[in-house]
């Protein structure tokens, strides 16, 4: 069972950046783009049901997955994704590298690429690092996720869950609730969701959910009762423990009093609005258990699933464009 | 409240009533039932009080909504030797006051909503005046990691102050700031750039050079403040400088309103009453935190008072025992009592017509209670039966005999004054009564 990678039907203006054969952000994709990709992905994912997984597609490409912070399950889909498409896949962690001997970005990259990859799938915990990575390699560049930045294949995995579910992303009320100050995945979930035509609302306190983003035309709630009146889809985001105690929210207590999912607030949402979560979960904190291991109503380890067909169709459909280019 | 508010029906006749909420000054009487203003009307009861009604008459005198102080140190939990929720509540009674919002910097102070429920509790237990809790900005009043507020404004804090402590970071001031716009909370500060003020005790100026004592500069006020209102104008949330003592800093205030800035402030009473000289020969009563200022400085607050550029009146009310006062100058604690004359003090504006009647009572009544989320504080159908009959005229003087607290360190013993409360009543009962002491 195998697939040729053909080319693309060119739904993509030369002015984008697939059309330069990266992924950085959600920011700048166009409707066509974004629903090509999606499209792309949902063929893998019964793909991915089977028991022979193996494609052929990227035989013979090489894929460096570079991750500057730790990750588990981002890593892992990326590494299972291109060696299911049939790339050579190797990862490099920071911890124990030459950038823990003080190699810059840049040498490191210069040092990557003289290596030939096909592929770079790039985590960094500075905002904007990716691109700058981008800028001084030759192969495809997938921003597995940067700083406060953006983390576009999380956006398109949470997108293609939602359209499995909801079947479509126009007109869907999609409430975001956390840390949104500090999250990619916010920004790259705001970015796909307005342009896919779903209605926006940023929830949590006002340390983490500032005002600004009101200037973004997001409606922004505190108070998650209000926030969560009547949506489609709620959107929970990690809150990292360095935020907790008392700098943005003075306590974990606190935070899951006013902004942790539990029943009672939820009952404000549509009756069969859909929980998601990126992981990993903070259960007590920012989920209650219960809520979170609700299968009619959590798609949590469904998103996780969607990872991994969202990312094989990333990796064809940039190396498909190298190619065509 | 120790008493159940009384079921029969209380008129309170022949009053000049005087309600700054409704800008009402008339002749009339007021009606009180089951511990509520059920009535309010200029003439009523002209023809008589209704049948079966308890009549007070009011002879004349001004019958005014109780006063509201929005800053008094009362003790517990922690420091009982100085003073009790019982004793300042009586000493509160006798100057009129029928809600005090309690500082949070008790031992331990309150950051923990465990310790606003203790307030409230110890309140209905033993005060005899209504005493709302007020909760720290910071854990511990550190200054460096916010508290709870969420939980701690729903257990029942009306205010968020770290007592006579300044929050000196402008990130920790920012982030409560930002944090308490969620729940539209007040943050109060203690105007005073810390490492400016950290070796000062008094005014810095002649007289501190003079006396030979470490002076805070005024500067260190207006530093704050000014540092505060850019913080306000950049995150939106409510806040209030607490006795405000300078020109400079009442002057930023203005303008910061004049702004539209969510911004009010207080003045205690003995800044607009005393100066830096009344320290005189090391007299460790008037120090206080910030200290008495220049007569300048004086003076610009009694005219920020009157054009309302300052918004509240407080006590500062900080008794403190002589272990804690009887020191050299520089060791002493600061702070002084303030329950039992904060109403004759504010008196002496408008007998020397310096600031209006009606201004003196609004900055004492409804400033607060608008400021704090407080029903009460006004005479109208619905509010509390919370208020003080006023003498305006009375002479007597004040004397350390007739104080109630525990602790005796008034700054103003033996000043004449010129009015007094001569009745106050909570919840429609009378808690004090000057014809009965």
């Amino acid at each position: 069972m195998t697939k040729a990678a053909k080319p693309l039907d060119n739904p993509i203006p030369s002015s984008s950046q697939l059309a330069e054969g990266h992924l950085l952000g959600i920011e700048g994709l166009n409707p066509l783009e974004i629903g090509y990709l999606l499209d792309k992905a949902e063929g893998y994912v019964d793909h991915n049901r089977q028991v022979d997984k193996k494609l052929d597609i990227l035989k013979g490409r090489t894929q460096i997955n570079l991750f500057y912070e730790n990750s588990t399950r981002t890593r892992a889909s990326f590494e299972l994704a291109g060696k299911r498409m049939g790339a050579d896949v190797i990862n490099m962690a920071v911890e124990g590298s030459s950038i823990k001997k003080g190699e810059t970005l840049i040498d490191t990259a210069m040092t990557l690429n003289a290596m030939q990859p096909d592929i770079l799938v790039v985590r960094h915990d500075q905002s904007g690092a990716v691109n700058l990575l981008a800028q001084k390699v030759d192969g495809a560049v997938i921003n597995g996720g940067d700083g406060s930045h953006e983390h576009p294949t999380q956006a398109l995995l949470d997108a293609l869950t939602i359209r499995r579910r909801k079947g479509t992303l126009s007109g869907l009320t999609v409430a975001i609730c956390g840390d949104i100050a500090h999250s990619r995945v916010a920004r790259s979930n705001i970015h796909l969701l307005n342009i896919m035509g779903a209605q926006v609302r940023l929830i949590g306190p006002p340390t983490l959910v500032p005002k600004s983003f009101e200037r973004m035309g997001l409606e922004v709630h505190h108070d998650m009762r209000k926030g969560l009146k009547d949506v489609d889809i709620v959107m929970m985001l990690r809150l990292q423990m360095e935020r907790m105690q008392g700098s943005y929210v003075p306590s974990t207590n606190e935070y899951f009093h006013f902004w942790g999912l539990d029943y009672e607030k939820l009952s404000a949402a549509k009756p069969d609005a859909m929980i998601m979560h990126p992981g990993p979960m903070n259960r007590g904190v920012e989920i209650a258990t219960d809520v979170a291991d609700d299968i009619d109503r959590s798609a949590i380890r469904e998103q996780v699933e969607m990872g991994v067909a969202v990312r094989m169709a990333c990796l064809e459909v940039l190396c498909a464009q190298r190619q065509a280019s | 409240m120790s008493s159940l508010p009384n079921s029969g029906l209380k008129a309170f006749v022949n009053a000049r009533l005087m309600d700054p909420a409704s800008d009402l000054d008339v002749a009339g009487g007021l009606i009180v039932k089951d511990g509520k203003i059920s009535d309010v009307a200029p003439g009523l009861f002209a023809d008589g009080a209704p049948k079966g009604a308890e009549v007070i008459d009011c002879e004349g005198h001004l019958l005014a909504p109780g006063l509201i102080d929005a800053r008094a140190y009362l003790g517990e939990p922690g420091q009982e030797q100085k003073e009790t929720m019982a004793t300042a509540s009586q000493a509160a009674a006798a100057g009129g006051i029928t809600t005090i919002a309690a500082m949070a910097s008790t031992d331990p102070c309150i950051d923990e909503v465990a310790l606003v429920q203790y307030i409230t509790r110890r309140a209905r237990d033993t005060a005899i005046v209504n005493v709302v809790p007020t909760a720290c900005v910071t854990r511990g009043r550190r200054g460096e990691e916010i508290t709870e507020m969420g939980m701690l404004a729903e257990a029942g804090a009306v205010a968020f102050s770290d007592g006579h402590r300044a929050i000196g970071s402008p990130q920790v001031m920012r982030r409560a700031l930002a944090y308490a716009t969620g729940w539209d909370l007040l943050v109060i500060q203690h105007p005073e750039e810390p490492s400016m003020a950290a070796s000062g005790a008094m005014n810095a100026g002649e007289m501190s050079t003079r006396l030979g004592i470490p002076g805070v500069p005024s500067i260190a006020e207006v530093m704050m403040v000014e540092r505060d209102l850019r913080l306000v104008e950049m995150t939106g949330g409510r806040y209030h400088a607490a006795c405000i003592s300078t020109k400079a800093s009442i002057d930023a205030i203005r303008q910061a309103k004049d702004k539209g800035l969510p911004v009010t402030c207080s003045a205690a009473a003995h800044h607009f009453a005393l100066n830096e000289l009344a320290v005189g020969e090391y007299r460790t009563f008037t120090k206080v935190s910030p200290p008495l200022r220049s007569e300048e400085d004086r003076l610009a607050v009694v005219a920020g008072l009157a054009d309302g550029a300052i918004d509240c009146i407080v006590s500062d009310h900080s008794p403190h025992d002589q272990e804690a006062k009887r020191l050299p100058f520089a060791q002493a604690a600061d702070g002084a009592i303030g329950l039992q004359t904060v109403l004759p003090l504010a008196l002496e504006l408008h007998h020397t017509k310096q600031v209006p009647l009606m201004r003196l009572l609004d900055a004492l009544t409804r400033a607060p209670a608008k400021m704090l989320g407080l029903s009460s504080g006004r005479l109208a159908a619905g509010a509390p039966a919370d208020l003080v009959l006023i003498n305006l005229d009375m002479p007597w003087r004040i004397t350390e005999s007739m104080f109630l607290s525990r602790s005796k360190n008034s700054a103003f013993e033996d000043r004449p004054a010129q009015g007094r409360a001569i009745r106050t009543i909570v919840a429609g009962e009378t808690v004090f009564d000057l014809s009965e002491t």
